[in-house]
């Protein structure tokens, strides 16, 4: 049977684009009945707009729900609307979105990071139980890390894409944000459920209760996860971090991932190339505000886009388009991949002896509104999320005390598919802490 | 004749017939349904959908690499085309680039010599097809455009083949091969509009080459081809370059004219498409188990039933008419070869009718009532005809039997005294071509079994009745 469920919650950072101030949810004994759960606004939602934080997708409302939506319905979930985000997923900070950036919920002069912001905002603030966002170089995780609350990127192919907009196809993948590990991990056993609609999707369901028991388990810890670019503070909680799971019974050790000097740009190379492609359907043909009919159609696509799609988005289109030409696809998306390569090498090489790698999540906490407003100091913020990203390993960020009040975020990486190890990890180090 | 210095390839477009489209659920079933009646959030583009592969359309792929003698790589992979047009719904096209499906094969077609020739296939690979355009002309003379999306994402293959072609006769010959062989594959249904399509590249040897795009029937690539030849053979005679260029083939004047250069500059950013994995599938190969093609069931047809190469290429030229033929041919191979070949594919085709819409049980009994000499020739031809005009549009059911139409117009063969009381009748009624008979006249008997068979309408053998004129003009003159 339908219920009702009245979504009246004061929204103070902006976290979210859409709200229904009645969601519907179903009494279907589920893992998740009558839970308040926020949808990131790239994530297809059958009757409710789905914008992607950009003027390109203003007042399209999709026919269709994403798998992980039909799953979380199916679960007894209240969708109780849409949030915040970069546009398209293009940023890290919630500062790129047509409605205006989501505030940071410990600090309201700072970001909340990104691109799902408004998901983790939505969660530090309470207004919802859980929520989804999507990660394709640390969308879950940054936000997740500076608004101080669990936030899970899942093996790439661990959870269906069908429905998720896609900005970089071979790197996003959807995953749950929550207040606990156990949140966390409860929203994680609902959306992966198997979806033969997504061709790259493994049949990987997963079943789990976490377990605080990691005696034994080998934690690898990487220099660079602690070098230059990295706040001293910031290290330092994190440091401290690590020697709780070692007094919980892991055993940590260093090690290096020298293929990370090349992580960022072939993070935004295949990022930029695949939007670049991923972001030509946005024509105004079948959806989106309308089009001139009246003029030729190369000249009103062209100013179409120029107009509705955001100026963040618009340098990742053209930086992609250059990268894919011909004579330039070698140079840039062919030497990406090698590079991408040479990062799941690495990975299975400290793999090979540890079950977990842990280090910060971002390098500083959350900036100030406005302070990383030149591109390149922005992608830098992402070069300790890439490396999952590029990999296609999960990781996770659990907060781990605070720098100037600001939360800080333990990330634990894990081998593919064994996001239960991930979980495991992070829920042992919640136990010592709460 | 075969010129040396032309130099002809092609890359043909064929959909393939499918249950469903190439990434999507959507029925392929749409030709005689209202414009995007077959769509999804796939097929439509919209955000968020993924796609997702049919097998069905592989095996058809497969099939088609199997019967070409073409290799299928372990690996192979789809990637995006990337362009602009309000047809193609997501942005870019799924295709194959450096890593078709199947590569290097052979087909044999016969050159205008009539020897048998080897033709290199480059490749193979897998598509989608767009959506369609339709230009319409409104009354403030403005011009608009609809979207239909009900062809896209139907599965397409392109073969593509090497330059090994020299005569537009033997480029077309050689897509009735193709076009046979994939029917007796049955992966193509070549009766639907639109289902194969052709951009010709030409060159006259030492000269650049120039690629014909839009050419949408066999008869059009020879008309194109031709056009070009004498195009580019007037150029170079007047000392002028050929420009190597994109033409388009105008269906309805039988002409190219030069596209916009521009288009030439297309660069179409190939990269491999995220959403789908590699594919897989050299394995699958070894569970293909090819049909009878058509030079095997020529060779057979020749052997089995005894008849001539040219009626055995032109029955099973079509894989429907070649079914026909072997469910008619029981009561005699022979005649039902002449019958169907030389006959009927003739009076079907000026209906435009389809060898589906007759009935195998009415063609048999007509084959029988011409081998038991019950009718002549003529009337047989009288009778399918009639039976044809009255079979036009309706069940096989309702098609009246030849028995019942000899009968019911009075086609039996005119023999014994219904026929030489015929004949004395025309002699007694033309007394001066009796005379010119009489003369010397050979021509004089000509005319005379002439009016005996427009007295009976046919019925009368011609042989039978020119002996027993013959006989009678004799008789009177004693």
């Amino acid at each position: 049977m339908a219920k009702e469920y009245f979504f009246d919650k004061a929204d103070q950072t902006n976290a979210f684009i859409t709200r229904l101030d009645v969601a519907m949810y179903e009494e279907s004994g589920g893992p998740l009945q009558g839970k308040g759960i926020g949808i990131s606004d790239n994530i297809s939602t059958s009757g409710i707009p789905t914008t992607c934080a950009s003027r390109i997708l203003a007042g399209y409302v999709p026919p269709f729900d994403a798998h992980v939506i039909t799953l979380l319905r199916k679960a007894g979930a209240a969708i109780v609307g849409k949030t915040n985000m970069d546009e398209f997923g293009a940023g890290n900070t919630t500062e790129h979105s047509a409605y205006g950036p989501t505030t940071n919920p410990n600090e309201a002069s700072r970001v909340a990071g990104g691109s799902s912001g408004g998901s983790a905002a939505a969660v530090a603030t309470g207004m919802v139980d859980m929520a989804l966002g999507s990660d394709t170089g640390g969308s879950i995780r940054s936000p997740a890390a500076f608004c101080g609350v669990v936030g899970f990127k899942p093996t790439n192919g661990r959870v269906s894409r069908y429905g998720l907009i896609a900005y970089s196809s071979s790197m996003e993948q959807i995953g749950p944000l929550g207040k606990t590990v156990t949140d966390v991990n409860t929203l994680m056993s609902v959306i992966a459920g198997p979806d033969p609609r997504d061709a790259t999707m493994y049949d990987r369901p997963y079943a789990h209760t976490p377990s605080k028991d990691i005696a034994g388990m080998k934690i690898a810890v990487p220099d660079e996860f602690f070098g230059e670019g990295v706040d001293p503070a910031v290290a330092e909680s994190v440091r401290t971090a690590i020697r709780k799971l070692e007094d919980a019974g892991a055993e940590t050790m260093t090690c290096s991932i020298p293929s990370m000097s090349h992580a960022l740009a072939a993070h935004y190379v295949t990022g930029m190339c695949e939007a670049s492609t991923n972001l030509s359907r946005f024509d105004g043909v079948r959806f989106g505000p309308p089009v001139e009919t009246k003029r030729p159609w190369h000249e009103e696509f062209s100013d179409y886009r120029g107009m509705f799609f955001g100026k963040e988005v618009q340098r990742r289109i053209l930086l992609g388009t250059f990268a894919l030409t011909e004579g330039y696809y070698e140079k840039y998306y062919a030497k990406a991949q090698v590079a991408r390569e040479n990062m799941r090498k690495d990975f299975l090489r400290i793999f090979r002896d540890a079950d977990i790698i842990a280090g910060p999540t971002m390098p500083q906490i959350a900036p100030k509104l406005g302070e990383k407003s030149d591109p390149i100091s922005m992608y830098l913020a992402d070069i300790l999320t890439a490396p999952a990203s590029l990999a296609g390993v999960p990781a996770i960020s659990v907060p781990c005390g605070t720098v100037d009040k600001m939360p800080v975020g333990l990330q634990l990486i894990g081998r593919h598919f064994e996001d239960e190890r991930v979980m495991d990890a992070a829920f042992a180090y919640e136990s010592e802490v709460l | 004749m075969t010129d040396k210095t032309v130099i002809i390839g092609l890359e043909i477009h064929c959909q393939l017939n499918t249950k469903t489209k190439l990434f999507c659920g959507c029925s392929t079933d749409f030709q005689r349904d209202e414009p995007n009646t077959h769509v999804c959030p796939i097929c439509l583009g919209l955000p968020g959908a993924l796609p997702c592969l049919n097998k069905q359309a592989v095996m058809h792929a497969l099939k088609v690499a199997k019967a070409l003698n073409l290799t299928v790589p372990e690996v192979s992979e789809f990637s995006r085309k990337n362009y602009f047009y309000p047809d193609l719904p997501a942005g870019y096209q799924i295709t194959q680039d450096d890593k078709p499906i199947a590569e290097k094969g052979i087909m044999e077609v016969d050159d205008d010599e009539g020897h048998p020739k080897k033709i290199r296939i480059t490749r193979i690979h897998l598509e989608e097809d767009p959506g369609r355009l339709i230009h319409k002309t409104s009354r403030d003379r403005a011009g608009y455009s609809l979207v239909d999306y009900n062809r896209s994402c139907i599965p397409l293959i392109e073969i593509v083949t090497e330059p090994d072609l020299r005569s537009p006769k033997e480029a077309r010959r050689f897509l009735n091969k193709l076009r046979s062989t994939l029917e007796y594959l049955e992966v193509f249904d070549g009766e639907r509009e639109g289902s194969i399509r052709v951009d010709a590249n030409i060159s006259i040897k030492g000269h650049n080459r120039v690629e014909c795009k839009n050419i949408s029937s066999y008869k059009g690539v020879e008309k194109a081809l031709n056009f070009e030849i004498t195009r580019q053979r007037n150029l170079i005679r007047k000392g002028q370059f050929i420009e190597q260029e994109t033409r388009h083939f105008l269906e309805g004047r039988g002409i190219t004219t030069s596209s916009r250069s521009k288009e030439n500059k297309n660069d179409y950013r190939y990269f491999p498409a995220p959403d789908l994995p590699a594919l897989r599938v050299s394995e699958w190969l070894k569970d293909i188990v090819l049909p009878e093609l058509p030079d095997a069931r020529r060779e057979r047809f020749m052997t089995q039933y005894g008849i001539s190469e040219n009626h055995a290429r032109t029955l099973t030229g079509d894989l429907k008419v070649a079914n026909f033929y072997e469910s008619v041919a029981g009561a005699d191979p022979a005649i039902a070869a002449i019958w169907v070949a030389d006959i009927l594919l003739g009076e079907i085709n000026y209906r435009s009718m389809r060898i589906d819409d007759v009935p195998t049980m009415n063609i048999a009994d007509l084959i029988v009532l011409i081998r038991d000499g019950a009718i002549t020739d003529k009337s047989g031809v009288e009778v399918l005809r009639t039976m044809l005009d009255a079979c036009m549009g309706q069940d096989h059911e309702a098609c009246e039997m030849p028995a019942d139409i000899v009968t019911r117009l009075g086609l039996t063969k005119a023999e014994g005294d219904d026929f030489t009381d015929v004949i004395r009748e025309i002699i007694a009624a033309n007394p001066n071509a009796v005379a010119d008979y009489r003369a010397g006249k050979k021509g004089a008997v000509n005319f005379l079994v002439g009016q005996v068979m427009k007295t009976t309408r046919g019925r009368a053998d011609p042989k039978e009745l020119n002996i027993a004129m013959d006989a009678a003009l004799k008789e009177t003159e004693d």
